[in-house]
């Protein structure tokens, strides 16, 4: 390495340039190169328009620095683990896991701040990240926190109660800005209570509105319910980070299973809003329409998955579309501006718990797959044929990627009582393998679909860039760069363990940073550039 | 990136495994009835806790009580009720609750579950939410009230409904029941037709359904050795490793147990015990075969009806 002059430079600073931060509409236009929400952007495409790093130079990506997270004891049993994808603000990097949030350098790794939250408990399986609003930062704890903090100190400023911890609420999800508006999603399905979401002040943590998964008594999709027991206590979390069109004002979120999660016979009927994309006013939380991705659903398939928003031609015109990759296996696509659902086809070919697809594009659900007594064969297993890692919309090659996760268990029904509670059964899985699936978001077909060799599976969301890259993890601790078009793999790294988030990228002064986080680490890579030694 | 030669061929092997197989040490049936310890999402698997050949029972005890308190740790459920305080509770809680909340709490003909019921989860076992409304009953709602329970009372009917709770949040430990309802003689039929060229009953098959209870022995025929989840389910089988053939461009050709395969690199350990791995980019040419004993296992996973499971699990009972 060559030697630099080192020139030390006092400024005197214009006092002005506080209270500035990230402002709201700045999300609605991101400056190119940044990624100041849980996607990089609202629509949840998770592409990038940085081509510094592209399919000439790949292999010449090097390490630029890695942050290793210190979290002291307490926790999850399991060690903690990096599931959140950093946001880029002003050349700093946010992220958290449970009760842990960091400030880090995004040029050189060394950490800013670091704070922890006492916690009182609840399930620590993970955090997706953090919300920034001006100069105030938020994240959500396992014990059912909206925890404000001040994004450039990491100092304390409030932290309001979102759910009931007695209850078994715990609480995993980035929230999101929208305007004025705080949005939280809650999680838990151990003892059968309701979902929702809401938004909240970002000045005091005040609810502004609340969207209740399920309707009251007498609201419409009651009649998807036997009763108002039934209803209370019918679950539908929101566990994971929606999206949202600021054109057609719509908040785009996926609520969670049914419960009881597996005993299905206290809630006969569709059991709406739950397994559901709903499309809500970020104003009011009223529902402006629905999609219900598994009526009745018994196997614990959330529909959280991202609802991704993308503006595409089908049959040669132009239109709104949002699409997802739902943890049931099937790929859905459908007219955002009004739920009207346009493709239903399986990422998965060897789905065996439905039917077939209804007019509405619904999969219809075997009752011979439900969960029985003496065991049902089903694939996929509970965790679902995807699940929470981020999937990614190129719009230069027009496909849809996702991690899947094919799999088979069996499914024991253990509550059989006219009333039972919390998961009423539970599966065991036999087998599982990863792949990296290519939808073609136009006829719902598989365009490429490539299956990692090793046993186990994958946890790793995936990126794409206008370098005309796909970036994601596999089972095996590689990090991994694809041609979105073909499938080819390009380059890769191995890592200390299986990438654990979304990889996201930024630029800083011109030049690429792509940050993918494994176990308890953070990995930053560039390629060099000319005139930089 | 270099054109790489890549073949795998999924050969069945089982039947010369099978010979020189002795049967690996049984786990223990908690083992293979653990589930994912995931509630939402998946990720977080408790470690693996397989336990040496000797010594195995005790140790596989332990192993399966260390998974057990893993699990409530990762679920966040709390310490456990006084045992007697539970059982005093219970005792009281059939006799005067039970008519109308339903001898288990889940709900009578007139009371409503208190299992998930917010005042009993905001109690936590302790008997201050619970007690003012045991005392002086809901009469808006119909429940009488109860004056004369002692304080001491109402604390184990509060450690009988924290139990309850934590049974119903507790899912790794929900009872499966009875899954040997098949028809041994169709199994039988579809044994014949589809595993008897590499199983026997008289032979490796022999007694196994004293070796495994019902749940662990139907997740072993649906697919053994499943190293998917270290620690969910029984230790891998040597018969259900995976062997390796590489074939060098030079014409070496190395065989052994697979260690390690992904899409860059293959690594073996040969019959004498070395390890040996090699990245295709920097061997032109290689040819990697990959030998999988369980492959007719796989064909068949794909394949069985609900029925088809439940009368191959009857016929395997009936091999005692």
């Amino acid at each position: 390495m060559k030697l630099q002059a080192a020139i030390l430079m006092i400024f005197v600073l214009p006092v002005s340039l506080a209270a500035q931060g990230l402002d709201p509409s700045a999300i609605l236009h991101p400056v190119p190169g940044s990624w100041p929400t849980y996607n990089g952007d609202y629509s949840g495409r998770r592409f990038s328009s940085l081509k510094q790093i592209n399919q000439t130079d790949v292999k010449d990506l090097r390490l630029a620095w890695l942050y290793q997270i210190h979290t002291g004891q307490g926790g999850s049993p399991f060690g903690p683990e990096i599931k959140s994808t950093p946001l880029e603000v002003d050349g700093i990097l946010y992220f958290t896991v449970p009760d842990h949030a960091w400030a880090i350098d995004a040029r050189t790794g060394r950490e800013i701040w670091q704070y922890k939250w006492q916690s009182q408990g609840g399930i620590h399986i993970g955090n997706r990240g953090v919300a920034i609003y001006h100069d105030w930062l938020y994240f959500e704890t396992p014990d059912d926190h909206l925890v404000c903090l001040d994004k450039n100190t990491g100092k304390f400023r409030w932290a309001v109660v979102i759910a009931d911890l007695d209850l078994e609420y715990f609480s995993t999800p980035a929230p999101l800005v929208i305007n004025s508006h705080i949005i939280v999603g809650v999680g838990g399905d151990s003892l059968d209570v309701p979902g929702y979401l809401e938004a909240r002040d970002p000045a005091t943590g005040a609810v502004q509105w609340r969207f209740n998964t399920e309707p009251r008594p007498g609201e419409p999709g009651s009649n998807t319910w036997p009763n108002a027991q039934a209803m209370e206590h019918g679950g539908g979390m929101t566990w994971l980070t929606g999206t949202y069109d600021p054109e057609l004002n719509l908040l785009f979120w996926g609520t969670g299973n049914p419960n009881p999660v597996h005993a299905p016979q206290s809630r006969k009927g569709d059991n709406l809003y739950t397994c559901s994309i709903v499309a809500l006013n970020p104003d009011t939380g009223k529902l402006v329409w629905y999609f219900q991705a598994s009526p009745h659903d018994t196997h614990d398939w959330d529909d959280v998955e991202t609802p991704v928003v993308f503006d595409a031609d089908v049959n040669g015109k132009p239109r709104k579309l949002i699409a997802q990759a739902a943890r049931n296996g099937y790929f859905f696509v459908l007219d955002r501006t009004n739920g009207k659902n346009l493709v239903t086809s399986r990422f998965d070919p060897d789905l065996n718990w439905s039917e077939g697809v209804n007019q509405k594009g619904q999969p219809i659900p075997n009752p011979e797959k439900q969960p029985k007594t003496d065991g049902a064969l089903v694939n996929p297993a509970s965790g679902g044929a995807t699940n929470w890692p981020p999937p990614s919309f190129d719009p230069e090659s027009g496909l849809f990627y996702l991690s899947s996760t094919p799999s088979y268990s069996v499914y024991y029904l253990t509550d059989t009582s006219a009333h039972p509670e919390g998961y009423g059964g539970r599966d065991s899985i036999v087998w599982a393998e990863s792949a990296l699936v290519a939808m073609d978001y136009k006829t719902g077909k598989i365009r490429w679909r490539h299956v990692y060799p090793g046993e186990g599976e994958s946890f790793s969301g995936i990126l794409t860039t206008a370098g005309k890259l796909l970036f994601t993890g596999d089972p095996s601790g590689n990090f991994i760069a694809f041609d979105p078009e073909s499938g080819r793999i390009l380059w890769h790294t191995v890592l200390t363990s299986s990438a654990s988030n979304g990889p996201m990228t930024y630029e800083l002064n011109g030049r690429q940073y792509l940050v993918v986080g494994a176990g308890d680490i953070l990995y930053a890579f560039t390629v060099p550039q000319t005139g930089c030694a | 990136m270099a054109i790489r030669i890549w073949a795998m061929c999924f050969l069945l092997a089982a039947g010369i495994s099978a010979v020189q197989a002795q049967q690996q040490n049984s786990p223990t049936a908690d083992q293979q009835t653990t589930q994912s310890a995931t509630s939402g999402e998946k990720g977080g698997t408790p470690p693996n806790k397989s336990s040496p050949e000797q010594s195995a029972q005790q140790s596989q005890a332990r192993s399966s009580e260390e998974v057990r308190e893993a699990i409530r740790k990762f679920l966040a459920i709390g310490a456990p009720p006084n045992p007697q305080a539970a059982k005093r509770g219970q005792a009281i809680f059939v006799s005067t609750c039970g008519f109308c909340h339903g001898p288990n709490a889940t709900g009578g003909a007139q009371g409503p579950n208190l299992v998930r019921s917010t005042v009993v989860l905001h109690d936590q076992g302790t008997g201050k939410d619970i007690g003012p409304v045991v005392h002086n009953g809901r009469p808006g709602k119909g429940m009488p009230s109860f004056p004369n329970f002692t304080d001491d009372q109402i604390h184990d009917i509060a450690q009988f409904l924290l139990g309850r709770t934590q049974a119903a949040a507790n899912r790794m430990d929900y009872t499966i029941q009875n899954i040997v309802t098949g028809d041994p003689r169709a199994g039988q039929t579809y044994f014949q037709a589809h595993c008897s060229s590499c199983h026997s009953p008289a032979g490796d098959l022999a007694r196994i359904a004293k070796k495994y209870d019902p749940v662990s022995l139907e997740g072993r025929f649906l697919y053994p050795g499943n190293s998917n989840r270290p620690g969910m389910g029984p230790p891998p089988d040597p018969r259900a490793e995976k062997h390796v053939t590489v074939t060098l461009p030079s014409g070496g050709v190395y065989s052994g147990v697979l260690v390690h395969i992904d899409d860059f690199s293959v690594a073996l350990r040969d019959s004498s015990g070395a390890y040996r791995s090699w990245i295709y980019n920097d061997v032109k040419g290689i040819l990697v075969e990959v030998h999988d004993p369980l492959a007719q296992h796989l064909v068949l996973l794909h394949q069985y009806s609900n029925a088809d499971m439940h009368n191959l699990l009857a016929y395997l009972e009936t091999l005692k």
